[in-house]
């Protein structure tokens, strides 16, 4: 370990204060702009505001952004089927969270 | 080195067609996948999983590793042997251009065999000509993080290039300071921290995004910034109302238990959840523990408990 590494590093969070545009979503998730939009269309993303006609995305949208790429790269579905998995997948968070506060 | 069995880690037979080593792949991926299995050990069975499919997946590959398949056993010590790739057509730049996942972090047998140079970029780690790679990772905090900050450690894998300039895969210590109320589910940038390899004098250098989820805590669930705790309270408590000592992420505190509680009641402590902003709430959940009746004096409290309460918990159900 080198003495940059004992220092730790300090980061930022991205959470919903932190709004992205579309070209740092497409470059955080390196795809094109035409992806983020078959994305919105799809409704696998949802737009947080529009600021002089340009899109502006909730930093949790990373996250949800890169899952939807990588369940269609390595599970070989199409958009709609990402976006009814990750629905599902919401579904199902919810519901194990619903046992777990159910349970003693 | 171990030697992988890639067929047993697909479960399919040494025959197996391609059409069947394409459905075992997509049946277990599906079950395996990280953003969908809850399994403990997804993560490693689905690299695994990636990795004998791209073994097994192209005629070419699968006949060269079909030429060591009476080599040793799964586990046993292993070495190509050196006439290795001999007498193979590779599609693309010999065997040491095999990979074609996107930064996938292959194991030591399949790097010996297939070689770590050349490959390919997957649609998440492609980038900018010239500027450092952004470089993702998930890691697992424990609850403590998010409640008072302070700094963690973690081992990533990350590229990097080597002495001959070829791109590997190295594990890189990172000591990084967690932001006080981070949520799971959440992002932490870290500017400039992003993989060093092919960066061009003056381009930005990548950063590095790691998105953290929290273990299981023993006393705390954790849902977004809202923390749940279960307390047991005594019958007599719950019924006539008390002050009970409940423990907090900021330490214990006396909270008001109101007559006539039962099993399930939730009270609400405002801000003592997650130090977020705004911060979350802590919710008691109150668990009715009952006194064992070992002695004739329990016996004989409980008997006359029941005298004094004519009391059907049953009448609900009809009975």
């Amino acid at each position: 370990m080198n003495s940059a590494e004992e220092n730790s590093l300090i980061g930022e969070i991205v959470d919903d204060h932190t709004l992205l545009t579309v070209e740092e979503l497409c470059r955080l998730c390196a795809v094109d702009r035409t992806y983020i939009v078959q994305l919105v269309e799809e409704g696998v993303l949802s737009v947080t505001e529009i600021q002089a006609t340009e899109w502006r995305f909730a930093g949790a949208t990373l996250r949800r952004a890169r899952t939807a790429l990588r369940l269609q790269r390595d599970l070989e579905i199409n958009l709609p089927g990402v976006a009814l998995a990750l629905e599902l997948l919401e579904q199902l968070e919810g519901l194990r969270r619903q046992l777990n506060s159910e349970r003693p | 080195m171990e030697f992988k069995d890639y067929y047993q880690v697909m479960g399919v037979a040494r025959d197996a067609t391609e059409a069947q080593i394409k459905q075992a792949y997509r049946r277990l991926a599906r079950k395996y996948h990280p953003d969908v299995s809850k399994e403990k050990d997804a993560e490693a069975r689905f690299k695994e999983l990636g990795e004998a499919y791209e073994v097994l997946k192209s005629p070419e590959k699968r006949a060269a590793y079909d030429q060591l398949g009476k080599g040793p056993r799964p586990g046993e010590s292993f070495q190509p042997p050196p006439d290795w790739g001999a007498g193979f057509e590779w599609s693309g730049a010999g065997p040491g251009a095999g990979r074609s996942g996107g930064g996938a972090d292959y194991s030591e047998f399949f790097d010996s065999l297939f070689g770590a140079a050349g490959r390919g970029r997957g649609p998440l780690d492609g980038g900018h000509p010239g500027a450092g790679q952004d470089h993702h990772a998930r890691v697992m905090l424990d609850l403590e993080a998010t409640l008072s900050g302070g700094s963690r450690t973690f081992t990533l894998r990350m590229p990097a290039l080597d002495a001959d300039g070829r791109l590997v895969e190295r594990d890189r210590v990172l000591s990084v300071k967690i932001p006080k109320g981070i949520l799971p589910g959440q992002t932490i940038r870290l500017a400039g921290q992003g993989a060093t390899e092919g960066v061009v004098a003056d381009a930005k250098a990548g950063d590095l995004y790691i998105e953290v989820d929290f273990q299981p805590h023993p006393l705390y669930r954790i849902e977004g910034r809202d923390l749940y705790v279960d307390l047991p309270v005594a019958p007599w408590e719950a019924a006539l109302g008390a002050a009970v000592k409940t423990p907090t992420p900021g330490g214990t505190v006396d909270l008001k238990v109101p007559a006539n509680s039962h099993a399930g009641t939730t009270l609400r402590l405002k801000g003592r959840g997650i130090p977020a902003t705004p911060p979350g709430d802590l919710y008691v959940v109150l668990q009715v523990a009952l006194p064992p009746a070992l002695d004739d004096k329990a016996r004989a409290a409980y008997r006359a408990f029941a005298d004094a309460l004519p009391f059907n918990p049953r009448s609900r159900l009809g009975v």
